[in-house]
């Protein structure tokens, strides 16, 4: 209608703005989209870095061998991964023994109880803790933690999983508190004041109704912080020893106070041996490697599933 | 806020009656609450169950609330109105100890439930929310199911004992029954707002408390849902003392007995009957305000 009405000189006039503004933001976009790109990039370049040299040792070697196989030694070029999986569970079973209730009881300290002064002592003690170089602890599980073990009554071996574990455990300790308070603190106060106001202590708001409402975020934190056990490498290359076993059921507590070897730890010894690069030994750092970040992504699958399932409940 | 609450450890039964009893004489009340039949022979309607006397209330140097005197009758109505910021809804936290969870609150001058100072040494807060419900401005259910939101304070007060009969009594009292009693699994957080509303209201009423705080009830909330609630508020009348905060003035002269007036600056200017405070206020600025001149 309009169009009838008017003509051509009086229309408005809103097309055919500047040229230069368009190609700017085409340019914007372009330089984010990279930088958004980069790590999707980084990723697949490491999995198919991975995955060629891992193909080449599984030329070498049977892949079910490799996963099926119970002894790793290499130098009699038996490449069977499993003593080295069950190192790695084994330190990330015993670290989330230590991490899991000591984060989630200092996230609820600090989320619920802690007066400002406490938190302000409390928060960055933790944050220094997240700070320290793995190598430190890993010198303090092999000089001190072992020692105060032994002292303890314990049967240790110089270099043990237990203490090495115990060591990784405290590693993660902030990561679980950290992440673990932010999805409580995140809990509307109008929840907790429903629980005062029907005669709940302290205790029974915090355990009863913001964690359960906070849930999500300290299962994500959990996932997490295991990932990050599964990949330590420096505490247990130090602390832990260098011999594969197999994790005996008949006898944890001895699996526990031998040496023992965890998948990155072999990785490290591959790679600084003295073998040639085509030897199946440094080939078989990639297998290690691909196996470990299968392991790895897993658990992040896992952590974003259970996240999208309690994804926050209150509103 | 609710970060920094003062120390609630959690006190054994016998504690608790035991604080009461050192501040007063609230160990007759506490058996008188056990059931609701109880609760009704021992009550007296109209009689004043809440006292403020120079109730003064401070947020670290802002007085929020200056020497209010009031008394509020039981199994009635109060409401209490004012404009924005004028304390009506701190001096309704001031009757259950909700200020108690913010760090800069100070409360001077006394405040008797039952005849004992709430504010007196050894009078434990957990005891006296127990007794003393609270319904919040917006709803606030929890995210749990329906059933474990209205069962949830007979959980935490330890009054398991007929809990599915309880739930269903809360839910039928708060008029929520006939909509959700197949789905009780569901999360609370499914309903509307106005049933959020009736839930919070059942989860209050499940563990009996002799006085009912409602702050704002229906702001939230549609007109239907509004007077849905309003007439659940009249029912309720009917076994607790109800005293709710309200920014309607129409909402307070339908359904109150007793209307208080605060105006800003945190100051009680008229206290009475509904009917007197609506039709002849005392106080020129009572009358400004309920004719709509200002506020």
């Amino acid at each position: 209608m309009d169009d009838q009405i008017r003509t051509e000189s009086t229309r408005l006039q809103l097309t055919g703005g500047e040229r230069s503004r368009v190609a700017r933001e085409r340019v914007y976009r372009l330089v984010l989209f990279l930088c958004a790109a980069l790590s999707v990039v980084v990723t697949v370049t490491i999995v198919v870095a991975l995955a060629v040299d891992a193909v080449e040792f599984f030329g070498m070697v049977d892949p079910v061998d490799f996963f099926t196989g119970t002894t790793w030694v290499t130098a009699r070029d038996q490449f069977g991964v499993l003593p080295l999986v069950t190192g790695t569970l084994l330190v990330t079973a015993v670290s989330a023994l230590v991490a899991i209730p000591i984060g989630v009881a200092s996230a609820i300290y600090l989320s619920e109880y802690a007066s400002p002064r406490a938190r302000s002592v409390l928060k960055p003690g933790l944050e220094i803790l997240a700070g320290i170089p793995t190598v430190v602890y890993g010198y303090l599980a092999l000089i001190y933690l072992t020692d105060f073990l032994r002292g303890l009554g314990l049967d240790l071996g110089t270099f043990n999983v237990l203490s090495a574990s115990i060591m990784v455990g405290i590693m993660i300790i902030p990561m679980v508190s950290s992440l673990s308070e932010d999805a409580m603190s995140a809990v509307p106060d109008s929840l907790r004041e429903a629980g005062y106001g029907l005669g709940a202590t302290k205790y029974e708001v915090s355990t009863g109704i913001v964690v359960p409402a906070a849930l999500s975020g300290i299962f994500s934190s959990f996932i997490l912080a295991l990932s990050r056990a599964i990949g330590e490498t420096m505490i247990v290359v130090m602390a832990m020893g260098l011999r594969p076993r197999m994790f005996d059921l008949t006898d944890p507590v001895g699996s526990l106070a031998e040496s023992g070897q965890t998948m990155t730890s072999a990785m490290v010894q591959a790679v600084t041996s003295d073998v040639g690069a085509a030897s199946p030994t440094y080939k078989s750092m990639f297998a290690l490697g691909l196996t470990l970040f299968a392991i790895t992504f897993a658990m992040n699958l896992l952590s974003n599933a259970i996240a999208a399932r309690h994804r926050e409940e209150y509103q | 806020m609710a970060r920094n609450v003062p120390d609630d450890g959690k006190p054994s039964r016998n504690e608790r009656i035991d604080a009461a009893e050192a501040s007063g004489e609230t160990g007759g009340l506490i058996e008188t609450s056990v059931t609701t039949e109880d609760s009704d022979e021992h009550s007296t309607p109209g009689r004043t169950i809440i006292e403020s006397r120079g109730v003064d209330v401070f947020y670290d140097d802002v007085q929020a609330l200056r020497g209010v005197d009031m008394e509020i009758p039981e199994n009635r109505v109060t409401a209490m109105i004012g404009p924005s910021g004028c304390g009506k809804s701190t001096f309704l936290r001031t009757i259950n100890r909700m200020n108690d969870l913010v760090d800069s609150a100070r409360v001077e001058g006394e405040l008797r439930f039952g005849g004992t100072n709430v504010y007196d040494e050894g009078v434990d807060p957990v005891a006296l929310r127990r007794r003393i419900g609270m319904v919040f401005q917006s709803p606030n259910p929890f995210p749990k199911s329906i059933y474990d939101n209205a069962a949830y304070g007979l959980k935490v007060q330890d009054k398991t004992d007929d809990i599915d009969d309880r739930v269903e009594r809360a839910l039928r009292d708060a008029a929520l029954w006939d909509e959700v009693q197949d789905r009780l699994d569901e999360s609370g957080l499914e309903l509307s707002g106005g049933q959020q509303q009736r839930l919070c209201i059942a989860r209050a009423i499940a563990v009996d408390p002799d006085v009912l705080l409602m702050d704002e009830p229906a702001s939230a909330l549609d007109p239907v849902a509004t007077s849905k609630v309003e007439d659940l508020i009249a029912d309720l009348a009917e076994e607790y003392t109800v005293v709710i905060v309200t920014h309607n003035m129409q909402q307070a002269a339908r359904i109150s007995d007793k209307t208080a007036v605060f105006l800003t600056g945190g100051e009680l200017v008229e206290f009475g009957d509904t009917n007197e405070i609506f039709e002849n206020p005392e106080h020129d600025r009572v009358e400004d305000y309920i004719t709509g001149k200002f506020g």
